[in-house]
């Protein structure tokens, strides 16, 4: 067995898979959109092109070339920030991104500010007082939101909040930010749904992280020696297990992706997710690569995180 | 820690039929009925259709339960009750073609790449990896966007995004078994690789990954609702489950059966087999440790 490695060799390690990982995801999406049938300049010029002109707009548009240089092309303008342009309205893929990441990013934002202490809480109530009642609802509920679909989230979230208690607005259409009430109520329904989605997943690898280390001598000695049951989990136990809860808090905002997407549909919320799903519908590619390629690296910089995490908190995963 | 609490209360009461860890708790037997249940709807539902899924059978739209309409009418008023029973069919058959695709091909390819090891094993592990960086209703997205959506495409779609999982978990399993000394002593009697795979490692990862089967059968119906949610999975007029929640989505303001009913027959599919899988007896799901 090695000597256990230095940990920023490790970390640089990671960063470099998942750099790897980036441009095999980027090869995969950019060749599933290209490659398969369908040649974009007929479905632009639709049914009644003449194939002269197909042929005008394919040299125009360099479909002609080798589609490796294309994709390698399409990587460097990636990184230069140059997405290209969209194919239905011919403007800049960068323009019509810009304004809705921050949307989507205030929608993650706001869900992570919600989710994460509400999360936390419930997961390491459960873990102290394991086995009671609170801890068996707990764990029924959050079984339950993980075994559903996340539009069912939604829509138990629309019945619970806008049909039965009428609180809310069942869907809100667009965001208006005329007053103060407006914007909490055009975010509440998404950040609520999003934050069920994501709190379920915390909360149980919460409860197991600190459960795993309640379970270590050292903690038992703690209660042996009379300390409360809450200050053996909150003094002694908690400290060693923040390493796997933070590791846990970001394996679940990684779930913040596929949420978005169905979230952002149902409650019409002007998002990167929403636009994809329009895109996906009017087959525009640069648009769907673009939106895809930023969903990609969020998730596999949050899952890259999650694993650096783990890695330092961890020295006996550094051998 | 709950099979403890399962082992000790067969205990005490009456001594289970086939020695301990064998026997299913109550919970893991509401699971397996509810799961047969849906299995023989998928099977038969269409004939027990009280009207043709595709007809309008009332003018009046999002009509709430009636005796004539057990589950009332949908967005056009058509019969949900119907229409519930022939989205059963492709829900749970989509899905248990793609899980059955996606778990063969990966638990072949594990228990390949876990026996000859070598550059095999880690070109295909990265490459895999690779593919686990994508999200998965994102991947179906791509795909759906590229190609168009039909019953097939959805199939492999949904195989390709499951199989890596399903690979990663059988050759994890498939390296520990491989390791051992029964292994060994196969090889060392001179059997061949097909016969070491198939007789020594596959019996003994069977049961894990059957479990593995059960999970990832979840995960595919909610990749698979959540694309027909979207409009991109099974296409009009025939809709599975999550189609049919998206067609009558505008009842949900006023809580029409039309969007509860597909969405309780999905809950009670996925939580049910959740509910199975966690409850198996250890003697299944623990057969490998």
């Amino acid at each position: 067995m090695p000597q256990s490695l230095q940990p920023w060799f490790l970390v640089i390690q990671r960063l470099g898979i998942a750099l790897l990982t980036l441009v095999i995801v980027s090869f995969a999406v950019f060749f599933a959109t290209e490659m398969l049938p369908g040649d974009v300049a007929e479905i632009l010029l639709g049914q009644a092109a003449t194939p002269e002109a197909v042929a005008g707009l394919r040299e125009a548009m360099g479909l002609n070339e080798p589609a490796l240089s294309r994709f390698i092309g399409w990587l460097i303008g990636l990184a230069r920030g140059d997405l290209g342009t969209s194919y239905v309205n011919n403007i800049e893929v960068v323009e019509l991104i810009s304004g809705r990441l921050v949307n989507s990013l205030k929608l993650a934002g706001v869900t992570t500010v919600v989710s994460v202490p509400i999360a936390l809480s419930l997961g390491i109530g459960a873990a102290m007082w394991r086995g009671s009642v609170f801890d068996r609802i707990v764990s029924m509920l959050t079984i339950s939101v993980i075994s559903v679909p996340e539009f069912m989230v939604a829509t138990l979230a629309v019945l619970i909040f806008a049909v039965w208690l009428g609180w809310l607005p069942a869907l809100s259409y667009g965001v208006d930010v005329s007053s103060l009430s407006a914007i909490l109520k055009a975010y509440a329904m998404p950040v609520i749904t999003l934050s069920c989605v994501i709190s379920a997943q915390m909360i149980r690898m919460t409860r197991a992280a600190v459960i795993e280390t309640i379970n270590t001598p050292y903690v038992e000695m703690a209660l042996l020696k009379g300390a409360s049951r809450k200050r053996m989990v909150l003094v002694h136990a908690l400290p060693n297990a923040l390493g796997p809860i933070a590791n846990a808090v970001a394996l679940s905002l990684s779930y913040l992706v596929g949420g978005a997407i169905i979230v952002e549909t149902i409650f019409n919320y002007p998002g990167v997710a929403k636009l994809m799903v329009d895109a996906v519908s009017t087959r525009d590619l640069p648009l769907i690569q673009s939106c895809a390629m930023i969903f990609c690296v969020s998730y596999l910089s949050l899952i890259t995180l999650a694993d650096v995490i783990a890695l330092l908190s961890n020295p006996r995963l550094r051998r | 820690m709950m099979a403890e609490d399962t082992d000790t209360t067969a205990a005490l009461t009456t001594p289970p039929p086939r020695g301990p860890g064998w026997s299913f708790n109550w919970v893991g037997r509401i699971g397996l009925v509810v799961i047969l249940f849906w299995a023989l709807v998928a099977l038969v539902g269409p004939w027990l259709a009280p009207y043709p899924p595709g007809q309008i059978v009332d003018y009046d739209f999002f009509t709430p339960m009636s005796a004539n309409y057990w589950m009332g009418t949908d967005y056009l008023g058509r019969d949900i009750f119907s229409r519930i029973l022939m989205g059963s069919r492709y829900t749970v058959g989509i899905a248990l073609a793609a899980v059955t695709l996606a778990c063969t091909l990966g638990v072949i390819l594990g228990m390949v790449a876990a026996v000859a090891g070598g550059w095999f094993d880690m070109v295909l592990s990265r490459l895999l990896d690779a593919f686990n960086g994508i999200p998965s209703l994102l991947f179906g997205l791509v795909v759906v966007a590229a190609v168009g959506s039909s019953i097939p495409v959805l199939i492999l779609t949904l195989t390709a995004i499951y199989m890596p999982g399903s690979y990663r978990f059988a050759r994890a399993l498939a390296v520990n078994v491989n390791t051992m000394d029964f292994v060994t002593v196969a090889r060392a009697r001179g059997e061949s690789t097909p016969y070491l795979i198939l007789r020594e490692i596959f019996p003994n990862i069977l049961g894990p990954v059957l479990a593995d089967l059960g999970l990832r059968f979840v995960f595919i119906v909610l990749v698979l609702s959540g694309l027909s949610f979207l409009g991109l999975g099974v296409q009009p007029p025939n809709a599975d489950w999550g189609a049919l929640v998206r067609e009558n989505i505008e009842g949900l303001s006023f809580g029409a059966p039309a969007v509860i009913f597909p969405s309780i027959a999905i809950a009670s599919l996925t939580i049910s087999v959740n509910m199975f899988i966690d409850n198996l007896p250890t003697k299944i799901r623990d057969r490998s440790e």
